[in-house]
């Protein structure tokens, strides 16, 4: 088993070699630097001894989730746990919106330890979401790897002020990747909304848990999709018009822009090159009915090459579009081909007066530059042909060709007796 | 001709090496031993890649965006089929509509030629079902065009609207890509400099740019015998030598 798997690895790295070095090799043992982190943040507030899921409180229901999750902890994943309204049980909003605590820090999970600590855990004070969401922000640090807050409470934020989902895009918004999934035990509207809008802030998700399996199998699942690898994002920060514009090469990036605000970059394409582009803005609020993103490539002189853009109406995540635009082969006469081209992204997006503007919608572009071939020769497969008309055509020239062929042959042969 | 073969064979060794590149760094427990992957993504960057024909599965909720990608190569027409198995009736209190989405590569949104991409599921129905059959992807478009091209399709399956209260309830879905050949008459010339964002799914069976072999060879040939024939034929009625 250890030598297959060694092989495979082996097989792995000369692979991973080969294809130039585009994917990452294997790290060593223990969570590597970049290694995905989790933090559990649990709502330990008065309500959750409230006894409703499948005839437990939701206090049990919710340690047994962690303590299956921490069993079932994949290898390559840090985890921590946050509490909030947990130490104290009075009546005084300010000590009580100000508890919060990391109860595990994130990291290697000691599984005995982390488990005995959520054992420990008794419903007891308020439900102070702003503020653990804060807290789990800073556990997580910024050291690389992909981020995961998975909150679960069973009610909305009890402290008012600042609005958790604020907070949670505001935290987003910090480039650092935040994904925040949600988990909702009660299923009152309120708390349906905030936590979908926590979720909605950050592109996480949002799950109403009634029955213990549900949560159990929700959070794992959570973990586990932060192992997902994916395509790391470069923050970048585009201009208000070309001339100024910050000029990126082949990958993702991350940026914002308000309603209504256009963002400019600046690639090189060099001459044979055809340039990729895609755009997404992320609606990670609520905004009006109807919507559209733009992508334009445009050249250093002003003229539009080309443009992508795509429009819709109704609940979306993300509007995306796309482009490709090709650079013609270096010429005689010096025209080298190659040209830096604008990239303009706009959106249409608009929201009514009450959502906040600042910050903008997140906008993911990916740049890529791959090689151009000639237009084709033909538009048909090796230029061949198809159908009854080509036949007829064929067989009548042939016809024509035969008789006017057999008609010369006779007449030569007419003028040959002659002579 | 021969440049062509050999370019394609060129670019397939150096598809399948980064294929296999990245089959090695891709998550192993989003796959079960059947290929079959059992997660799906929740944006375009972590689309969960799945092969035509395989069916891919996914726990989720109601309003979760669900993506995945599946390869397509140039004279296939692909059809992408979603199945939802909505929560119980009890849990719901009213209709939904249900959505799917196909992107190309570059994001760019597809029109389904056929098919149902949207659907709604009224309170008492146990499952949806929404299907939709993209244009036959070209090997080559002009860059102005909006054309299918060979390369990675992403699929987007959400609710387009639910009751509120619904929304977080548990959901089952499946996805399936089937792709079936369009034929000679849709096979064209031309090719890409590079499949479109196909770095995490694996080259179709036919390759990219779809197999050399069309029946318009066979019409072509079948032409060009056909008008031999005839000349011959012609030649034969106008001339008759041997008679005189």
């Amino acid at each position: 088993m250890i030598i297959t798997r060694r092989l495979a690895a082996g097989a792995c790295a000369l692979l991973a070699a080969l294809a130039g070095g585009v994917v990452p090799a294997h790290a060593a043992d223990g969570p590597p630097k970049d290694s995905p982190k989790v933090e559990l943040v649990l709502d330990v507030s008065g309500s959750m001894s409230t006894r409703d899921i499948d005839g437990g409180s939701r206090m049990s229901a919710a340690q047994q989730a962690f303590d299956d999750v921490i069993d079932a902890l994949p290898d390559g994943v840090r985890l921590g746990i946050r509490t909030l309204g947990a130490t104290y049980p009075g009546d005084d909003k300010e000590i009580g919106c100000k508890d919060s605590k990391q109860l595990y820090p994130v990291g290697k999970v000691d599984k005995t330890e982390a488990k005995t600590a959520v054992a420990t855990l008794r419903p007891t004070g308020w439900t102070p979401i702003s503020l653990a969401l804060r807290g789990a922000d800073q556990d997580l640090g910024t050291d690389g790897g992909t981020r995961r807050i998975v909150l679960i409470t069973d009610g909305e934020d009890t402290c008012g002020q600042p609005d958790p989902c604020e907070v949670a895009r505001e935290l987003a918004a910090k480039g650092n990747h935040l994904t925040v999934d949600t988990l909702g035990l009660a299923h009152d509207d309120k708390t349906r909304e905030q936590l979908s809008c926590i979720a909605e802030a950050t592109g996480g998700t949002y799950t109403t848990v009634r029955h213990r399996k549900e949560l159990t199998g929700r959070v794992k699942q959570l973990v586990r999709r932060s192992e997902t690898p994916v395509e790391t994002v470069k923050p970048v920060q585009g201009a208000n018009e070309c001339a100024t514009a910050p000029e990126l090469g082949a990958g993702v990036f991350a940026d914002r822009e308000q309603f209504a605000e256009h963002r400019w970059y600046r690639v090189k394409v060099k001459s044979g090159q055809e340039l990729r582009a895609s755009a997404s803005v992320a609606a990670d609020r609520q905004v009006d009915r109807d919507y559209g993103v733009l992508l334009r490539a445009v050249g250093e002189d002003g003229q539009e090459l080309v443009r992508g853009s795509d429009a819709g109406s109704g609940r979306t995540d993300v509007m995306a579009t796309g482009l490709r635009y090709a650079t013609g082969k270096a010429k005689k006469n010096g025209d080298q081909g190659a040209r830096t081209v604008c990239l303009e992204v706009s959106n249409s997006f608009s929201a009514p007066p009450s959502v906040k503007r600042d910050p903008g919608l997140p906008v993911e572009l990916a740049v890529d530059l791959v090689k151009s071939p000639d237009n084709p020769s033909d538009l048909a497969a090796f230029g061949l042909g198809r159908g009854w008309i080509l036949l007829a055509v064929l067989g009548v020239t042939g016809l024509l060709a035969g008789l006017l062929w057999g008609w010369l042959a006779r007449w030569r042969v007419a003028v040959w007796r002659e002579n | 001709m021969t440049r062509q073969i050999f370019g394609r064979m060129r670019r397939t060794a150096a598809a399948a090496l980064v294929a296999g590149a990245a089959l090695c760094t891709a998550a192993p427990a989003a796959v079960a031993d059947d290929g079959a992957p059992s997660e799906a993504g929740t944006s375009f960057r972590t689309a969960t890649p799945v092969k035509p024909g395989v069916k891919a599965t996914a726990q989720g909720t109601t309003g979760d965006y669900l993506y995945w990608q599946f390869p397509a190569g140039a004279g296939q027409q692909v059809t992408a089929t979603a199945t939802v198995t909505l929560p119980e009736a009890s849990v719901r209190t009213g209709a939904a509509t249900w959505q799917l989405d196909v992107f190309d590569g570059l994001r760019r949104r597809q029109a389904c030629a056929s098919g149902e991409p949207t659907k709604r599921a009224q309170r008492q129905d146990a499952t949806v079902t929404l299907t939709c059959t993209l244009r036959t992807v070209r090997p080559w478009a002009e860059r102005w065009s909006n054309d299918p091209l060979p390369g990675a399709y992403y699929v987007r399956l959400t609710v387009g609207d639910a009751p509120a209260p619904d929304m977080g309830t548990p959901v089952r879905a499946e996805l399936q890509a089937t792709a079936k050949d369009a034929g000679g008459a849709e096979a064209g010339g031309g090719e890409l400099g590079a499949p479109l964002h196909a770095a995490a799914v694996a080259e179709p069976d036919g390759g990219w740019n779809g197999s050399w072999w069309s029946d318009r060879w066979a019409w072509t040939v079948g032409g060009a015998v056909l008008a031999a024939l005839a000349a011959v034929g012609g030649y034969t009625l106008t001339r008759h030598p041997h008679r005189r």
